[in-house]
């Protein structure tokens, strides 16, 4: 471990794992510097709950080496635990107690101490909504609320890493946006995150890094811009009024592919406001009006798509899908 | 803070868990200290003339409360901690395991939490269930040292079936599974001297009652506390006891230290 953030982050090395004949992770590498989110995207079974079991010290890998924050996850699995938090997919409340009643609890196993442990509990119980519900037995929490409370109690001992597994799956738009929001600031505050998701825009709202991880494979990796212009399919769309003016436009620009049903011009760019500009007055020279345009620039459905897309389209044709593909 | 301390401070944490979930979910705390009086009055009233009258003294059902109050002291055992088992599987179905997994805690004291837990739930209900026996008529020979030493026994004979019950909580793939299996114990005890002679019961059966843990238990408590001979029935309920204690013990370590690493979720 040459860089000291890195050290203090998320280092994995060809790790390995895989269940009876199956192959569910495939020398996969993964850095999360301190302070940075990882988001490590995929389509279900692409094995990314089983990265991050084996990351949190739930289940041993076959083989690969890993450190959080120093820690080595297979020679120091306590050392680890001591500093990592852990939200799962299925929410890890208790739910015979109350929302305080859960964090006290946490408190308590972090050995925080009473006093101290009593103001953890309602910093949390206020920073996440939760005071007026604090003495409320689990059964009548909504499902936002059983997320928020998951989470809170994944940071009464001030983890400095945090796994999120699928932090937002099941939530309404709005409890969504507010995760976002908590997950923003616990980065900023200095926290190492490595999240998994399946949605794009979560990934591309949150992470400054992402990982894409298909059939346990890591198959791109960068910041989601790098990962954006790796893929070609920026265009802009103009919308014509009639034929005419689309067939006159379409001599004009013979590299634009004319679509006769929606009166639409299809021209490839880059989505810069010069080459944007230039276009507009092209058009205008040759006094051809245009009704309206959208710009498309690739976004990371394309990118998600042209990485992951190989067995997909493979499945389409009739190849037999991979056996045994666990569910992550 | 020491390692021990540590230890103890988190069982105590997961102790006070497992005392408020009973408190939280009392329909299953009163079910199980309920029916080993539902059954007490059972035996006494319904079977007792009749089974008194097998005893061979002239008192005939006040004589068989006298025989009958250790089986049902086991009878509170054996439901007390299919309780416990429920509760193991729940945790262990539930997501909370998981984040206890991931925690720096004392890795057994999710474990230690249920058995203690478990053990004041079948104190309490044997309490209880020697209140109504005595408010029916039962009397007891026995001083105070003898009273001890037949709690002390069943004490120990429960935290042996409360770690056996923890195994089979944590090897249960479900909840249902968990709360099923400990019936083989209401059966055991059923074949042994807790509610008739084993000498009434015919040969096979009476080898085989004489030769199971409910029979030397039973059998020590009720010598203890209405001055019936025990002989080496002491030593055999103390042996018994800790051999089942030892084996469980070591068996739910495993389960739990193994389970789900296994599996893929």
């Amino acid at each position: 471990m040459t860089s000291v953030s890195a050290a203090s982050g998320i280092v994995a090395q060809d790790v390995c794992k895989s269940y009876d004949d199956h192959l569910v992770l495939d020398q996969v590498s993964l850095t999360v510097e301190e302070g940075t989110i990882l988001a490590l995207l995929g389509p279900n079974g692409a094995g990314k709950t089983t990265m991050v079991r084996i990351l949190s010290t739930l289940i041993p890998a076959d083989s690969g080496s890993m450190r959080i924050a120093g820690h080595d996850v297979v020679t120091d699995p306590d050392g680890v635990r001591a500093v990592i938090g852990v939200t799962g997919q299925f929410s890890a409340v208790d739910n015979l107690l109350t929302g305080a009643e859960n964090l006290q609890l946490m408190a308590d196993l972090r050995h925080l101490g009473r006093e101290a442990g009593r103001r953890r509990v309602a910093e949390l119980l206020e920073q996440f909504d939760l005071t007026d519900a604090a003495g409320k037995l689990l059964s009548t929490y909504s499902g936002g609320m059983r997320r928020r409370l998951d989470l809170a109690m994944t940071l009464v001992g001030r983890p400095r890493v945090i796994f999120l597994d699928e932090p937002t799956t099941g939530l309404d738009p709005r409890s969504r946006r507010t995760m976002w929001q908590i997950i923003r600031e616990l980065a900023t505050a200095g926290v190492t995150i490595l999240l998994t998701t399946q949605y794009l825009d979560e990934a591309d709202q949150l992470a400054d890094r992402i990982a894409v991880l298909d059939q346990g494979r890591i198959v791109a990796e960068g910041t989601p811009a790098e990962l954006k212009s790796r893929i070609p399919g920026g265009h802009v769309r103009l919308h014509f009024a009639d034929s005419r003016l689309l067939h006159s436009a379409s001599e004009l620009l013979p590299a634009a592919a004319p679509d006769q049903d929606q009166l639409v011009l299809q021209v490839p760019a880059d989505g810069t406001v010069d080459s944007l500009r230039d276009l507009l007055d092209e058009l205008h020279r040759a006094r051809i009006p245009v009704e309206r345009l959208t710009v498309h620039t690739p976004d990371l459905d394309d990118v998600f798509f042209a990485v992951t897309g190989s067995h997909v389209i493979a499945q389409l044709n009739g190849h037999p899908a991979p056996q045994g593909v666990p569910l992550s | 803070m020491t390692t021990l301390a540590y230890t103890l401070s988190d069982s105590r944490v997961m102790l006070r868990r497992n005392l408020k979930h009973q408190l939280r979910y009392p329909s299953m705390t009163v079910m199980l200290i309920g029916i080993p009086i539902v059954l007490l009055l059972l035996f006494v009233y319904v079977f007792g003339g009749q089974l008194g009258a097998g005893l061979g003294t002239h008192q005939g059902r006040s004589a068989y409360l006298n025989y009958v109050v250790p089986g049902l002291l086991l009878l509170t055992v054996a439901s007390a901690i299919q309780g416990t088992s429920i509760m193991v599987a729940m945790d262990m179905t539930g997501g909370i395991i998981d984040r206890f997994r991931t925690m720096a805690i004392a890795r057994a004291s999710v474990l230690t939490g249920h058995v203690l837990g478990s053990l004041i739930q079948v104190l309490v209900a044997m309490a209880v269930l020697i209140g109504v026996a005595f408010g029916l008529g039962f009397r007891s020979s026995a001083g105070p040292l003898h009273w001890l030493a037949a709690i002390g026994t069943l004490a120990l004979f429960a935290f042996a079936l409360i770690w056996l019950a923890v195994a089979l909580g944590l090897a249960a793939k479900s909840v249902e599974t968990a709360s099923n299996t400990p019936m083989i114990l209401f059966l055991l005890l059923f074949l042994s001297s807790g509610f008739v002679a084993t000498a009434t019961m015919p040969a096979g059966l009476r080898q085989f009652a004489e030769y199971q843990p409910f029979t030397p238990v039973a059998d020590t408590v009720r010598g203890l506390l209405t001055g019936a001979p025990i002989g080496d029935h002491a030593i055999a309920a103390i042996a018994w006891s800790i051999g089942i204690a030892v084996v469980a013990y070591l068996w739910a370590i495993r389960l739990y230290n193994r389970r789900r690493a296994a599996e893929p979720q």
